[in-house]
């Protein structure tokens, strides 16, 4: 009883989050679909809580262990990757106040989020 | 069930949930940030703060532990992510894209071995959660390997030209579906078997790899936008698996986002999702153009750099048509430069991007932005349109198929019905192109036989900043 009632109440969270993607994701202009695939490509990174969940219970045998270092690993190539390389993209598509003389990549380090 | 006295509200299952959902809020919040230039850095950086969140509200709970491995993933992955992310050229966007997609991919499929083998092969767990988790392996897995390719095409450790069994190739594909499918079925109900569900995994590697192989590098948008969807739908999987709010909800609007912008692309190429994943089209001479090469009674006019020069010195308004082989030139900086010149001169100067000028969506943008050309003088194809019959000229730099008149006038066109830029409604154009050779589709372009039309023939770089020299010294 209690696990079908889990299931649904995830389905609806899950079909409820698909028309808001859908919604949200409508109103980004042609122009930053590059960041938001990269920007949408580090959200789905949050796997990364899957092998955090699962390396955290007991019982993992060694084959396991490897194999979520590496899950753990890629999630987070996914996230910090995915997201510092949307912050870099989005910088040059700022309104810049004024332009600089240099027409080179004026985009600076401190991208930092987190 | 002991609870220890540790176990604050900090370790709450309840107050965990609430910093998910919390976690989910501001990935949406972040998103919609994503609608203009002005808020955009920061809703990224709203977004990374919901991951943070997420990832420390798992690390409270309290089966959390085997520390040692966790630091070591998340360093690991640092280590591999921030440089790569620091250092990708813009042009190499697309291929970084997909290895961020692919490993996103393989987490999940990784994730759903663990479980399994964890679980003695899903015995005592509760079969949605089986075949949910199953879902999110096979999909995964399809994901990274298809992701995998996607991304050796890209950087051209692959051919670009589809690789196919031919007609075979569909029926493979099925094939390891059905393979892939049947294996699921058959631990769902029941079977507790690891070499079925490593057999599961590699026909759904399989099936990445063969969905993948045969699709030119011009489809590439579309490929990419349908396995960042795919990744998105495994992550939302393994939410509903692991009964996670946050990876429910994030995974989805993932799905959402890829599954849009597969549609965009779709339609921007006038091709069908279908026809593009059986394959085949994207690498050219597979499709003889149904109205003929060399049919064309017109003539070619060449132009020189100085007369463009000329041209564009003395018109109000210019439009520049950028494609992919403006950035394959490296053109960008150059065409900057030319734009500066022009504005210099009071000319009004704005670009016009096609949905699939470039590599992936809105590619294009990203390249122009680098090159510091200013938000506002982007424009989209719809808002584009109407301006041609107002612009003296129209410079095109490297794009072809997206401005051929035959899409919209020859019926018996391949390319038929595909919305174009209307560039040939503007009252002079110079394209600046290597040679008379037809783009991908390998379809004549009726642009250049128009009188109003002339061709400037080189790189796309050396022409520009040929131009731009001849500008300094009207």
């Amino acid at each position: 009883m209690i696990l079908a009632s889990t299931l649904t109440t995830n389905l609806a969270i899950l079909v409820l989050a698909g028309f808001i993607g859908f919604v949200v994701i409508s109103k980004v202009p042609n122009t930053l679909h590059t960041p938001l695939m990269s920007g949408t490509n580090a959200i789905h990174g949050i796997v990364l809580l899957g092998g955090l969940l699962i390396v955290g219970l007991s019982g993992n045998g060694t084959f396991n262990k490897i194999i979520l270092v590496i899950a753990i690993a890629f999630g987070t190539i996914n996230v910090i990757g995915g997201f510092l390389v949307t912050d870099r993209m989005l910088e040059m598509f700022k309104v810049k106040p004024k332009p600089p003389a240099g027409g080179d990549s004026a985009h600076d380090g401190d991208e930092e989020a987190r | 069930m002991s609870v220890p006295l540790a176990s604050t509200f900090l370790q709450d299952p309840n107050f965990l949930d609430v910093l998910y959902i919390i976690a989910f809020g501001l990935f949406i919040q972040g998103l919609r940030g994503l609608s203009g230039p002005t808020t955009a850095v920061r809703g990224n950086r709203i977004a990374a703060v919901g991951m943070t969140i997420a990832v420390i509200a798992t690390l409270l709970n309290r089966n959390e532990g085997n520390w040692g491995l966790i630091v070591l993933g998340i360093a690991l992955g640092t280590a591999v992510g921030v440089p790569a992310a620091r250092q990708v050229k813009m042009t190499a966007m697309p291929q970084m894209v997909a290895l961020f997609n692919g490993v996103g991919g393989g987490a999940v499929f990784l994730i759903s071995w663990a479980e399994f083998r964890l679980s003695g092969g899903f015995s005592h767990t509760p079969t949605y959660v089986t075949v949910f988790s199953l879902f999110a392996a096979i999909v995964g897995s399809v994901s990274f390997w298809g992701s995998n390719i996607a991304f050796g095409k890209l950087q051209e450790v692959i051919p670009g030209r589809p690789i196919s069994l031919g007609s075979a190739q569909q029926i493979v594909n099925l094939l390891l579906l059905i393979l892939a499918v049947a294996a699921g079925i058959d631990i769902a109900a029941g079977d507790h078997s690891e070499g079925i569900f490593i057999g599961m995994l590699v026909a759904a590697a399989l099936l990445g790899n063969a969905v993948v192989l045969p699709i030119g590098g011009a489809d590439m948008p579309v490929v990419i936008s349908l396995l960042n969807a795919f990744t998105g739908l495994s992550a939302a999987a393994t939410g509903i698996a692991l009964n996670n709010p946050a990876l429910i909800v994030a995974g989805m609007i993932v799905g959402a986002s890829g599954s849009i912008l597969t549609n965009l692309m779709a339609k921007a190429m006038n091709r069908s999702i279908p026809a593009i994943v059986a394959g085949g089209f994207g690498g050219g001479g597979a499709i003889e153009g149904a109205s003929g090469a060399g049919e064309h009674a017109g003539t070619v006019r060449s132009t020189t750099a100085a007369d463009a020069a000329i041209q564009l010195a003395y018109a109000n308004r210019v439009v520049i048509v950028p494609g992919y082989g403006m950035a394959v030139a490296q053109a960008q900086h150059a065409v900057r430069e030319l734009t500066k010149e022009l504005e210099k001169r009071q000319v009004e100067v704005s670009y016009a991007i096609h949905p699939v000028a470039g590599r992936m969506p809105g590619h294009m943008n990203v390249l122009l932005a680098e090159a510091d050309v200013p938000y506002d003088q982007l424009k989209e194809m719809e808002e584009a349109n109407p301006e041609f019959q107002r612009t003296d000229v129209s410079l095109v730099i490297g794009a072809n198929d997206v401005t051929n008149p035959a899409a919209k006038n020859t019926p018996s066109s391949p390319i038929y019905g595909m919305p174009i830029l209307e560039v040939s409604d503007s009252h002079s154009v110079i394209v600046i192109k290597r040679s008379m050779n037809p783009g991908f589709a390998g379809i004549e372009n009726e642009l250049y036989y128009d009188p109003k039309t002339e061709m400037l023939f080189g790189d796309a770089k050396a022409a520009v900043t040929d131009i731009t020299a001849e500008l300094g010294q009207i």
